[in-house]
């Protein structure tokens, strides 16, 4: 099969490798329809994530037809099916509370010593993310090997576009649970760092949990419009100091929730970065951290932070006494998928949630080592490439 | 009795004077280890190896599967086959660094139907070794399974780091095999990245 594979920074290629086959008994093998690239790719894109092995195969936002079960998978031939980029087993004690991206069992065990060496117990498997989250190949592929099949995949009706369930995927419920984790209350200001994916649909879900306004901050006008047509009141960080707009806009009194939807790799020219940056790159440090500092610096005493943005490693100059002198709460983690599928689902068939006015671009796989460029060079415009294998080859 | 287990394990930390409820195998005094490992295992060795585990089943079913040594070779990644000679019994090959095996019988000193069993090995065994497991209720959250292990490092100390080069330390080991065994108990299957069966095979060599 044809798959996009990783070598190295900025260094991604559609090859031909080995087809994927059943493996274990609750296996599936799904035929990749739609696939997105993920702001988070772009983490391994620029050799962020340690653990890559040159040959990986990428992609943990895809969906697709199911052309092979193992004997305990519950799902059938020719069923269409969207896939969790999480990796979990369904019988363990976190996935019984739902808490899925916490897994005890998704990982390999041997692929376990890294992370319970770096962060004191391993999480879930993810799919393309690196051998630390098991190894898994992902899905920017024609084929992809399913584990725990009768528990991740959720099942969408045959004529629904790819477009409108795809985003299930990841970027839908982590933007959903980012906006959960803010517990919001009737007349709350939010703000949420970073128009992404996440961002947007936290923007979107902020307003359906009954947030009185939202306000958006990122440097990228287009993407600030697009959180403006949600109803979000926005910051643009390099036309306007964000903590003095913050506070001036919130009567003095800041956001009674902050989102960090941005992450490891926060842009800006701010001396923090800046400084981050050169640690990064010189392997002093690990993750470019501005976004979640002013996030607890603007955020409102006894205010919540939550944070859907990845972090991998070690920090500096976190304002620890912020956080506790203001007594503020946070709420992050990678997101439990599985569990908010199923309502999720439903919201967008009910029509309440739309999703496909992010993407701003189609390309078959075969080009998908471009639209790697492309989103990495031009954020403005590109907000999220779906790649599609049967797509003809423009 | 897993009580009277835990009774002497008390005793002996009251002994030695230790001033917390830590277990022995993250102890930072080596005296207190020696002393208190004596009293639960046959030594056959001096490197201590301790791992806990929780698994979300019964403890019956777990004491049943383990209690099988034949299912062994499934979750034990370094086991190559473990013949069962009778009720007690059992001859056990295992990779070693630099594509070697060795070989032991090991005899069942101590069981406790459900709860516990022990093992040492029998006389002119390769790597002597002895250890015991035991089965603990973990109320809604299943069965902790602790797997305490005592053995003679080929080649004293340049073994043991060779064998952690190769990955073939048993301390690694001890804690991969328990997560292969939750693996297998919860799940029915043991997680592999592995994307055919052809690169499942080459992960197993």
């Amino acid at each position: 099969m044809r798959a996009l594979t990783w070598h190295g920074k900025h260094d991604v290629r559609v090859e031909t490798v080995d087809d994927p086959e059943i493996v274990n008994p609750r296996d599936a093998i799904i035929k990749v329809t739609a696939t997105a690239i993920c702001g988070s790719d772009l983490h391994l894109y620029d050799g962020y994530i340690p653990t890559m092995q040159a040959g990986d195969i990428l992609g943990h936002e895809f969906m697709g037809e199911v052309v092979d079960v193992g004997p305990r998978s519950t799902l059938k031939k020719g069923q269409k099916v969207v896939v969790p980029f999480t990796i979990a087993c369904g019988a363990c004690y976190h996935c019984g509370k739902h808490q899925y991206s916490a897994c005890d069992n998704g990982l390999p065990a041997d692929n376990q010593d890294i992370a319970q060496a770096a962060y004191g117990q391993p999480m879930s498997g993810l799919f393309g993310y690196s051998h630390m989250t098991g190894g898994y190949a992902g899905g920017q592929a024609e084929y992809v090997r399913v584990p725990f099949s009768d528990v991740g995949p959720i099942v969408v009706p045959d004529d629904i576009d790819d477009e409108k369930v795809l985003f299930l995927s990841d970027i839908l419920p982590t933007g959903w649970q980012a906006a959960e984790y803010a517990e919001i209350e009737p007349g709350d200001t939010v703000a949420v760092w970073g128009c992404g994916p996440v961002g947007l649909f936290a923007v979107q879900s902020a307003f359906l949990m009954g947030a009185e306004r939202v306000i958006a901050i990122d440097h990228f006008p287009h993407r600030l419009e697009l959180a403006r047509r949600f109803g979000a009141e926005t910051i643009n960080f390099e036309e306007s100091a964000t903590y003095e707009a913050l506070m001036e806009m919130t009567g003095g009194i800041g956001p009674d929730a902050v989102i960090d939807a941005v992450g490891l790799e926060a842009h800006g020219l701010f001396v923090d970065n800046v400084i981050d940056q050169i640690k990064a790159s010189t392997f002093l440090g690990t993750d470019r951290i501005h976004s979640i500092r002013q996030a607890i610096i603007a955020c409102r005493k006894g205010g919540r932070v939550s944070m859907p943005a990845v972090y991998g490693g070690f920090v500096d100059k976190f304002p620890l006494g912020a956080f506790m002198e203001k007594g503020l709460t946070m709420k992050t983690g990678q997101t439990h998928v599985q569990h908010y599928m199923p309502a999720l689902l439903a919201a967008v068939l009910e029509g309440k949630i739309d999703t496909t006015f992010l993407i701003s671009h189609r390309m078959p796989l075969e080009d998908a080592a471009k639209g790697y460029k492309i989103f990495h060079d031009k954020q403005n415009e590109v907000t999220k490439i779906v790649l599609k294998p049967d797509l003809a080859i423009a | 009795m897993a009580g009277s287990w835990l009774s002497r394990v008390m005793e002996m930390l009251v002994a030695d004077q230790q001033t917390d409820d830590a277990p022995l195998t993250a102890s930072k005094r080596s005296e207190a280890v020696d002393e208190a490992t004596e009293a639960l295992i046959e030594p056959k060795g001096d490197a201590l190896v301790g791992r806990a585990v929780t698994i979300n089943r019964p403890r019956s079913e777990l004491y049943a599967y383990w209690r099988d040594f034949s299912n062994l070779a499934t979750v034990m990644e370094n086991v190559e086959r473990i013949d069962i000679l009778d009720e007690r019994r059992s001859h056990w090959v295992v990779k070693a660094p630099g594509g070697r095996t060795v070989e032991w019988t090991a005899a069942i000193t101590e069981e406790q139907e459900g709860r516990m069993i022990a093992w040492a090995s029998e006389e002119g065994a390769e790597v002597p070794n002895s250890g015991r497991v035991d089965f603990r209720d973990a109320g809604a959250r299943g069965t902790v399974v602790t797997a305490t292990i005592l053995y003679d490092p080929p080649a004293g100390t340049i073994g043991k780091l060779i064998a952690k080069l190769f990955q073939r330390e048993p301390g690694i080991q001890a804690r991969r095999d328990l997560r292969r065994f939750k693996q297998l108990m919860e799940t029915g299957e043991i997680a592999t990245g592995a994307r055919n069966r052809a690169e499942l095979e080459k992960e197993q060599n």
